[in-house]
Protein backbone atom coordinates (compact mmCIF):
# COMPACT_ATOMS: atom_id res chain seq x y z
CA UNK A 1 0.00 0.00 0.00
CA UNK A 2 1.13 3.62 -0.61
CA UNK A 3 2.26 5.57 2.45
CA UNK A 4 -0.40 7.81 4.01
CA UNK A 5 -0.74 11.34 2.63
CA UNK A 6 -2.65 14.31 3.98
CA UNK A 7 -5.81 12.92 2.45
CA UNK A 8 -5.40 9.38 3.75
CA UNK A 9 -4.76 7.93 7.18
CA UNK A 10 -3.25 4.62 8.13
CA UNK A 11 -4.97 2.45 10.73
CA UNK A 12 -3.93 -0.83 12.28
CA UNK A 13 -6.77 -3.35 12.30
CA UNK A 14 -6.53 -6.22 14.81
CA UNK A 15 -8.41 -9.49 14.87
CA UNK A 16 -8.94 -11.69 17.89
CA UNK A 17 -10.09 -15.22 18.67
CA UNK A 18 -12.48 -16.58 16.05
CA UNK A 19 -12.10 -13.56 13.78
CA UNK A 20 -8.31 -14.06 13.64
CA UNK A 21 -8.88 -17.68 12.61
CA UNK A 22 -11.35 -16.68 9.91
CA UNK A 23 -9.12 -14.06 8.27
CA UNK A 24 -5.92 -16.01 8.90
CA UNK A 25 -3.93 -13.23 10.60
CA UNK A 26 -4.02 -11.08 13.70
CA UNK A 27 -3.64 -7.65 12.14
CA UNK A 28 -3.45 -5.72 8.88
CA UNK A 29 -2.67 -2.10 8.08
CA UNK A 30 -5.37 -0.24 6.15
CA UNK A 31 -5.06 3.14 4.44
CA UNK A 32 -8.38 4.97 4.32
CA UNK A 33 -9.51 8.51 3.46
CA UNK A 34 -9.26 11.13 6.21
CA UNK A 35 -12.55 11.30 8.11
CA UNK A 36 -13.35 7.61 7.67
CA UNK A 37 -15.62 6.21 10.39
CA UNK A 38 -15.40 2.83 12.09
CA UNK A 39 -18.41 1.60 10.11
CA UNK A 40 -16.86 2.56 6.77
CA UNK A 41 -13.49 1.09 7.72
CA UNK A 42 -15.14 -2.20 8.67
CA UNK A 43 -16.89 -2.28 5.29
CA UNK A 44 -13.58 -1.63 3.50
CA UNK A 45 -11.84 -4.26 5.60
CA UNK A 46 -14.47 -6.88 4.77
CA UNK A 47 -13.68 -6.28 1.12
CA UNK A 48 -9.92 -6.74 1.35
CA UNK A 49 -9.08 -9.40 3.94
CA UNK A 50 -9.27 -13.15 3.38
CA UNK A 51 -12.82 -14.39 4.09
CA UNK A 52 -13.79 -10.81 4.93
CA UNK A 53 -17.37 -11.48 3.84
CA UNK A 54 -17.68 -13.95 6.72
CA UNK A 55 -17.06 -11.20 9.26
CA UNK A 56 -20.26 -9.55 10.53
CA UNK A 57 -21.04 -6.17 8.97
CA UNK A 58 -21.49 -4.53 12.39
CA UNK A 59 -19.07 -6.27 14.76
CA UNK A 60 -18.20 -5.01 18.23
CA UNK A 61 -15.23 -2.66 17.71
CA UNK A 62 -12.65 -1.03 19.96
CA UNK A 63 -10.51 1.94 18.93
CA UNK A 64 -7.29 2.38 20.90
CA UNK A 65 -8.58 -0.14 23.46
CA UNK A 66 -11.89 1.65 24.09
CA UNK A 67 -15.28 0.37 22.94
CA UNK A 68 -16.33 2.44 19.91
CA UNK A 69 -19.47 3.02 17.86
CA UNK A 70 -19.86 2.74 14.08
CA UNK A 71 -19.88 6.53 13.67
CA UNK A 72 -16.59 7.04 15.58
CA UNK A 73 -14.14 8.91 13.33
CA UNK A 74 -10.71 7.36 12.92
CA UNK A 75 -7.40 9.22 13.12
CA UNK A 76 -4.01 8.38 11.65
CA UNK A 77 -2.30 5.66 13.66
CA UNK A 78 -5.44 4.42 15.41
CA UNK A 79 -5.73 0.77 16.35
CA UNK A 80 -9.15 -0.59 15.42
CA UNK A 81 -9.85 -4.01 16.94
CA UNK A 82 -12.70 -6.26 15.80
CA UNK A 83 -14.02 -8.11 18.83
CA UNK A 84 -15.93 -11.39 18.46
CA UNK A 85 -18.86 -11.94 20.87
CA UNK A 86 -17.36 -11.62 24.34
CA UNK A 87 -17.13 -14.69 26.52
CA UNK A 88 -15.43 -13.66 29.74
CA UNK A 89 -16.49 -15.00 33.11
CA UNK B 1 1.60 -11.79 34.05
CA UNK B 2 0.74 -8.10 34.21
CA UNK B 3 0.53 -6.01 37.37
CA UNK B 4 -1.55 -2.89 37.65
CA UNK B 5 -1.19 -0.43 40.45
CA UNK B 6 -4.38 1.35 41.38
CA UNK B 7 -3.99 4.72 43.03
CA UNK B 8 -7.14 4.17 45.06
CA UNK B 9 -5.54 1.41 47.06
CA UNK B 10 -2.25 2.71 48.33
CA UNK B 11 0.24 -0.09 48.55
CA UNK B 12 -2.02 -2.70 46.95
CA UNK B 13 -1.00 -4.41 43.72
CA UNK B 14 -3.62 -6.09 41.59
CA UNK B 15 -3.17 -8.63 38.81
CA UNK B 16 -6.44 -8.91 36.93
CA UNK B 17 -5.29 -11.51 34.39
CA UNK B 18 -3.43 -14.57 35.63
CA UNK B 19 -2.21 -17.76 34.02
CA UNK B 20 -2.28 -19.93 37.12
CA UNK B 21 -5.15 -21.23 39.32
CA UNK B 22 -6.96 -18.44 41.14
CA UNK B 23 -6.00 -18.19 44.82
CA UNK B 24 -9.36 -17.19 46.26
CA UNK B 25 -8.10 -17.00 49.86
CA UNK B 26 -5.56 -14.41 48.78
CA UNK B 27 -8.34 -12.30 47.21
CA UNK B 28 -10.43 -12.57 50.38
CA UNK B 29 -7.42 -11.51 52.42
CA UNK B 30 -6.91 -8.55 50.12
CA UNK B 31 -10.39 -7.09 50.82
CA UNK B 32 -10.34 -7.83 54.52
CA UNK B 33 -11.14 -4.75 56.60
CA UNK B 34 -11.91 -4.54 60.32
CA UNK B 35 -14.78 -2.14 59.58
CA UNK B 36 -16.35 -4.35 56.92
CA UNK B 37 -18.85 -6.94 58.12
CA UNK B 38 -19.91 -8.34 54.73
CA UNK B 39 -17.73 -10.10 52.17
CA UNK B 40 -19.35 -11.48 49.00
CA UNK B 41 -17.40 -13.93 46.87
CA UNK B 42 -18.34 -14.98 43.36
CA UNK B 43 -16.48 -17.73 41.53
CA UNK B 44 -17.20 -18.65 37.94
CA UNK B 45 -16.11 -22.21 37.17
CA UNK B 46 -15.65 -24.05 33.91
CA UNK B 47 -18.58 -26.39 33.51
CA UNK B 48 -20.04 -28.99 31.22
CA UNK B 49 -23.64 -27.90 30.59
CA UNK B 50 -26.43 -30.40 29.81
CA UNK B 51 -26.25 -29.65 26.07
CA UNK B 52 -22.53 -28.98 25.79
CA UNK B 53 -21.29 -32.48 25.08
CA UNK B 54 -18.03 -33.86 26.48
CA UNK B 55 -16.33 -30.56 27.39
CA UNK B 56 -12.98 -31.35 29.05
CA UNK B 57 -11.62 -27.82 29.40
CA UNK B 58 -12.00 -24.27 28.16
CA UNK B 59 -9.20 -22.22 26.68
CA UNK B 60 -9.45 -18.52 27.52
CA UNK B 61 -7.69 -15.81 25.52
CA UNK B 62 -7.91 -12.03 25.80
CA UNK B 63 -7.07 -8.74 24.17
CA UNK B 64 -4.89 -8.32 27.21
CA UNK B 65 -4.08 -4.61 27.20
CA UNK B 66 -7.71 -3.66 26.69
CA UNK B 67 -8.94 -6.25 29.21
CA UNK B 68 -6.65 -4.79 31.89
CA UNK B 69 -7.94 -1.31 31.06
CA UNK B 70 -11.60 -2.41 31.17
CA UNK B 71 -11.08 -4.17 34.50
CA UNK B 72 -9.57 -0.96 35.91
CA UNK B 73 -12.55 1.05 34.73
CA UNK B 74 -15.00 -1.44 36.24
CA UNK B 75 -13.12 -1.20 39.54
CA UNK B 76 -13.25 2.59 39.47
CA UNK B 77 -16.96 2.64 38.62
CA UNK B 78 -17.69 0.15 41.39
CA UNK B 79 -15.88 2.37 43.90
CA UNK B 80 -17.85 5.38 42.66
CA UNK B 81 -21.13 3.54 43.25
CA UNK B 82 -20.08 1.94 46.53
CA UNK B 83 -17.54 4.31 48.09
CA UNK B 84 -15.28 2.57 50.54
CA UNK B 85 -15.96 -0.92 49.16
CA UNK B 86 -12.91 -3.12 48.74
CA UNK B 87 -12.83 -5.17 45.56
CA UNK B 88 -10.50 -7.89 44.33
CA UNK B 89 -10.85 -9.69 41.04
CA UNK B 90 -8.92 -12.13 38.91
CA UNK B 91 -9.63 -13.75 35.57
CA UNK B 92 -7.59 -16.76 34.55
CA UNK B 93 -6.40 -17.30 30.96
CA UNK B 94 -5.13 -20.40 29.20
CA UNK B 95 -6.54 -23.93 29.38
CA UNK B 96 -8.78 -24.44 32.42
CA UNK B 97 -10.18 -27.92 33.19
CA UNK B 98 -13.87 -28.31 34.09
CA UNK B 99 -14.48 -27.67 37.77
CA UNK B 100 -11.74 -25.06 38.13
CA UNK B 101 -12.38 -21.31 38.48
CA UNK B 102 -12.04 -19.01 35.48
CA UNK B 103 -12.98 -15.87 37.39
CA UNK B 104 -13.34 -14.71 40.98
CA UNK B 105 -14.75 -11.46 42.34
CA UNK B 106 -14.57 -10.64 46.04
CA UNK B 107 -16.11 -7.51 47.57
CA UNK B 108 -16.20 -6.36 51.17
CA UNK B 109 -18.39 -3.54 52.52
CA UNK B 110 -19.68 -2.55 55.98
CA UNK B 111 -22.94 -4.52 55.47
CA UNK B 112 -23.94 -7.52 53.33
CA UNK B 113 -26.46 -5.82 51.01
CA UNK B 114 -23.83 -3.58 49.40
CA UNK B 115 -21.35 -6.45 49.18
CA UNK B 116 -23.81 -8.66 47.27
CA UNK B 117 -24.88 -5.78 44.99
CA UNK B 118 -21.36 -4.59 44.21
CA UNK B 119 -20.11 -8.13 43.58
CA UNK B 120 -22.92 -8.77 41.13
CA UNK B 121 -22.31 -5.43 39.41
CA UNK B 122 -18.65 -6.33 38.79
CA UNK B 123 -19.55 -9.76 37.36
CA UNK B 124 -22.27 -8.41 35.03
CA UNK B 125 -20.06 -5.57 33.80
CA UNK B 126 -17.11 -7.82 33.06
CA UNK B 127 -19.25 -10.16 30.99
CA UNK B 128 -20.47 -7.25 28.86
CA UNK B 129 -17.28 -5.26 28.44
CA UNK B 130 -14.04 -7.16 28.92
CA UNK B 131 -12.55 -8.62 25.72
CA UNK B 132 -12.04 -12.24 26.69
CA UNK B 133 -12.93 -15.27 24.57
CA UNK B 134 -13.32 -18.95 25.20
CA UNK B 135 -12.87 -22.04 23.15
CA UNK B 136 -14.30 -25.30 24.42
CA UNK B 137 -11.97 -28.30 24.27
CA UNK B 138 -13.88 -31.56 23.93
CA UNK B 139 -12.66 -34.88 25.30
CA UNK B 140 -11.60 -36.01 21.81
CA UNK B 141 -9.43 -32.91 21.44
CA UNK B 142 -11.84 -31.10 19.08
CA UNK B 143 -12.36 -27.40 19.83
CA UNK B 144 -15.17 -24.89 19.31
CA UNK B 145 -15.60 -21.19 20.10
CA UNK B 146 -18.40 -20.14 22.41
CA UNK B 147 -19.77 -16.73 23.37
CA UNK B 148 -21.94 -15.05 25.99
CA UNK B 149 -25.49 -14.51 24.85
CA UNK B 150 -26.39 -11.26 23.04
CA UNK B 151 -22.82 -10.01 23.06
CA UNK B 152 -22.50 -9.06 19.41
CA UNK B 153 -22.51 -10.42 15.89
CA UNK B 154 -20.52 -13.48 14.98
CA UNK B 155 -19.01 -14.92 11.83
CA UNK B 156 -21.27 -16.50 9.26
Amino acid sequence: MDPPTDTTISIRCSFFARYAEVVGCDHVTLDVPTGTTVGTAVALLRGVVLNGDRLPDRPMVAVNQEHALADTKLRDGDEMALLPPLAGG
Amino acid sequence: MKWLFCRRWPGASVAFLVNEPIAIAELVRRVSDPEHGGTATFMGTVRRGPDDGPVAAIEYTAYEEMAESEFSKIMEQTLERWPGARVALQHRLGRIPTGEASVAVVVSTPHRAQAFAACRYVVEELKQRVPIWKKEVLEGGETRWSGNRDSGQDVT
